[in-house]
């Protein structure tokens, strides 16, 4: 295996770094959506049904069936790494948004009041009082949002984008099992490193909950 | 383009023969349904007996950390490779294939189950004790229909990853929805492989709209909020959020 | 006192004999308590948290096992029981009810019938019955725990405790999650039921009042799990053993234990009144300006004030000052206090059981009658303080 490292170094570096890129990519534009349209389906209860459905439904589409799809909506060809972005960022909105209409939700009703007759307003009271609060609810979406990512960008190789998942396809073909471990260490290692990283900043981000076990 | 994709679908050619949509079909459902079974089967009352019990909890993070970051593909690809050699041809892909499958349907079910069960109302479970049902008939009678709501949304995400971890399962060379995906990618057939990608999607909306009517059906009115409902605590929806929703496709 | 005379012959339901519960890690919840909870009465146990009385409670139908000690259910040492069937043959009501949310209202209600293996229309018969019994309406029936308020839901915990009408019933705080005005209707309807049921209760609160309220007896804890007290409620009142219990007792001990002592025949001053709606007249002669007004049944109305020179007229509507309480002839002496310190014209209004008026008294006549009352119980100790 440290052979098969050393003799490849230069497209395995490669590889991971479309890896990071294509699972981090649609974790940013993911969230950055759903933040907004997660606090609109909690704050007009009216829209969080349909929201929740329709975002449902996009969650029950295969990955391999939307990466299809994708050139087909966007017009872009078959092996951009653009379709990979788009179609994953799809799947993490989907399962953020209604993260962040909960994690809003589990904000205490008469945290809110208070922070209302104590000044705080619209924008103002979201940012520095609702969001802090509904941080470690929105923290594990986006851990699972991030590990359930590393996995799918490697479905991509079948289409023939490049990163880690190529070595699955190869080892395949080449009937060798030394690239299929690597990859499959190398998604792990990845997952668990983005994990560890999302749970640091929840840590930082919720000093309150430190004396509590992590789940 | 998409009248391409339409053409292809409503070609009888395309429906009927060993190499036709139905028989993809139904193979895509042998394989999805007999690894959902057997994923159900080890998984329930592993979750069950755990939630009710305490034990073994250690299992269910460990388990639903480690498993999510396995990518589907590479272990579908390592475990053809070892196992294919040794088994006789008509189940050399097939057998390696509902392996993975199955492992990788456990989790959502196990831990739904387990988060389910344990999240029982505490005041509920203690009258059940209280009025003298065993912990059998506490499991049966009360944790368990309590928990039905989780335990079937642990079931759908097991069936829509199932389900798309069989169309993807094509690349080592399995029957079923995916083969029009890879054989169009092969011979440069877009219009084949998108209406491919178009039948195991609307295959995963319907399996996904079954398992919902079933869940109407089974779950207790008293529980799905049709009526009062009392609000949820954070670390249940906690829970719900990343059980629920969990899990690659 | 008649009942305790008679419960030497009888046998204790319940009793704990020397029983104490001690943790792994050494903290004591109850240390060996003894206590007898005689047949067909309500035997409270009272304490601050920690004082032991939910584990206490908890320890009868094993839903925790003692340490040490023995729990006897008519003389059966509960632990060599099988614990399921010890447990269907004991009603036990918790805080927040515990129904089984996924059930409907009737088959919460038949849950220990069909344990038991009934019939199930003689179940449902049962459950219906008691669902009436304890005022819920026949159309709650087939609803959902969720749909209903918090205090349906314990009437609906109550009537499940109750449904294969076992002879002992456990109950942990079952009123306490409702607010006040549902609590003391419940209060007052456990009590009427009780009545009628003459069932063997142990009941936990941590709440003196509806301790004194509810208790034939009550057991006081404190913390550690140690009985500082049991008696009967006056008695507890009277005479505190101790600093613990007089300070948990309260400060208006006093003036409550008036509620435990009977008016009697007490003597009342006939009391001009003027008919509802009619006009008050201005010259009232001895009498002072306070007027009382009586509907056409001689039910008290209201205070009319005729020397008031803004308010003239009939008697009636705001010419009526409603404030002042009444008390029943044979109500209790702090009814009679109360009833006198809340009139405006500082005479309390007394009615017979029907509500019609009798007469009125002053608050210094109750205080006599209350005087009078001590210096008998001084010299003639040990008559009993006549709770039964």
């Amino acid at each position: 295996m440290l052979s098969y490292i050393s003799d490849n170094a230069s497209t395995l570096l490669r590889w991971t770094g479309w890896h990071v890129v294509l699972s981090l990519a649609p974790l940013f534009i993911g969230l950055a959506l759903a933040l907004p349209i997660g606090w609109l389906a909690n704050r007009y209860r009216l829209v969080y049904a349909p929201l929740v459905a329709v975002t449902g439904l996009l969650y029950t589409i295969p990955s391999l069936a939307l990466f299809v799809f994708m050139p087909l909506i966007l017009g872009t060809q078959i092996l951009s790494p653009v379709n990979i972005i788009i179609a994953l960022s799809l799947y993490t909105l989907a399962l953020l948004v209604r993260t962040v209409a909960d994690g809003l939700a589990s904000v205490p009703d008469d945290v809110t009041q208070a922070a209302t007759a104590m000044g705080y307003k619209g924008l103002g009271r979201l940012i520095r009082v609702e969001l802090p609060i509904a941080v470690p609810v929105i923290a594990a979406g986006v851990r699972v949002a991030t590990v359930s990512n590393v996995s799918l960008v490697s479905v991509a190789a079948i289409i023939g984008v490049p990163q880690l998942g190529q070595l699955f396809t190869s080892g395949f073909q080449l009937q060798y099992y030394t690239p299929i471990g690597l990859g499959i260490i190398g998604c792990v290692i990845l997952a668990l490193v983005f994990d560890a990283i999302i749970l640091g900043v929840t840590k930082v981000l919720t000093p309150w909950r430190r004396q509590e076990a992590t789940p | 383009m998409i009248n391409q994709i339409i053409d292809w679908l409503t070609d009888p050619a395309h429906w009927s023969g060993t190499e036709g949509i139905v028989h993809r079909l139904v193979q895509h459902l042998e394989y999805s349904a007999i690894s959902l079974v057997i994923a159900a089967l080890i998984a329930l009352p592993l979750g069950m007996y755990i939630g009710h019990t305490g034990k073994g909890t250690f299992l269910i993070a460990g388990i639903a950390n480690s498993f999510r970051a396995l990518p589907s593909l590479g272990l579908l690809t390592l475990i053809v490779l070892v196992m294919s050699g040794s088994l006789p041809f008509s189940i050399a892909y097939l057998l390696p294939t509902v392996i993975v499958l199955v492992l990788l349907a456990i989790p959502p079910i196990l831990t739904n189950t387990y988060a389910g069960i344990q999240n029982v109302d505490a005041e509920a479970r203690d009258a059940a004790y209280g009025m003298g049902m065993t912990g059998g008939q506490v499991l049966t009678q009360v944790e368990t229909p309590c928990a039905l709501p989780l335990i079937i949304s642990g079931i759908r995400s097991a069936a829509l990853q199932i389900i798309a971890t069989a169309t993807v399962a094509a690349y080592v060379s399995l029957g079923g929805l995916g083969r029009f995906v890879i054989d169009g990618l092969a011979q440069q057939d877009f219009p084949q492989m998108a209406a491919g990608a178009v039948l195991v999607a609307v295959l995963a909306l319907l399996v996904d709209l079954v398992l919902i009517a079933v869940q109407r059906f089974v779950v207790s009115r008293g529980l799905t909020g049709r009526y009062a409902r009392t609000t949820a605590s954070s670390d249940v929806i906690e829970a719900e959020s990343v059980n629920t929703l969990s899990t690659a496709r | 006192m008649i009942v305790s005379a008679i419960s030497v012959r009888l046998k204790h339901m319940i009793r704990f004999d020397g029983v104490s519960k001690q943790y792994p890690d050494g903290t004591k919840a109850v240390d060996e308590l003894t206590l007898e909870a005689p047949t067909g009465q309500i035997t409270v146990l009272v304490g601050p948290s920690g004082c032991g009385k939910t584990t206490s409670l908890r320890m009868i139908n094993r839903m925790i096992e003692p340490t040490g000690g023995r729990i006897l259910i008519d003389d059966r040492d509960t632990a060599s029981m099988n614990a399921a069937e010890l447990r269907r043959g004991i009603g036990y009501v918790i805080q927040h009810a515990g129904l089984f949310p996924h059930r409907t209202i009737l088959d919460n209600v038949t849950t220990v019938p069909k344990l038991l293996g009934w019939d199930k229309k003689q179940a449902r018969d049962r459950a219906r019955e008691l669902l009436d019994r304890v005022g819920l309406s026949s159309e709650l029936v087939d609803r959902y725990p969720g749909q209903l308020s918090g205090g349906q839901q314990q009437r609906v915990g109550v009537a499940r405790a109750l449904a294969a009408d076992p002879p002992v019933m456990l109950m942990d705080e079952p009123f306490s999650a409702v607010d006040p005005i549902v609590r003391h209707q419940l209060q007052d309807e456990f009590l009427r039921l009780q009545d009628e049921l003459g069932k063997t209760i142990v009941f936990v609160t941590h709440d003196i009042d509806e301790a004194i309220k509810l208790g034939d007896q009550v057991a006081v804890l404190r913390v550690g799990g140690h009985l500082a007290q049991l008696a009967a409620p006056a008695d507890l009142l009277a005479r505190p053993v101790d600093d613990f219990v007089a300070d948990f007792v309260g400060r208006d001990r006093g003036y409550r234990a008036l509620g435990f002592a009977r008016s009697g025949e007490i003597p009342v001053h006939a009391e001009e009144t003027v008919r509802l709606g009619s006009e008050v007249s201005v010259d009232g002669g001895s009498a002072d300006r306070w007027v009382l007004a009586v509907d056409s049944d001689g039910r008290p109305a209201g205070w009319v004030d005729r020397a008031s020179s803004d308010d003239t007229g009939p008697a009636e509507g705001s010419r009526l000052h409603r404030g002042g309480t009444t008390a029943k002839q044979d109500g209790t002496l702090r009814e009679a206090l109360d009833a006198a310190l809340s009139s405006p014209s500082s005479r309390g209004v007394i009615v017979d059981a029907d509500g019609r008026l009798l007469g009125t008294v002053t608050a210094q006549e109750v205080l006599d009658l209350i005087e009078a009352r001590r210096s008998d119980a001084r010299s003639g100790a040990g008559a009993g303080s006549g709770t039964g």
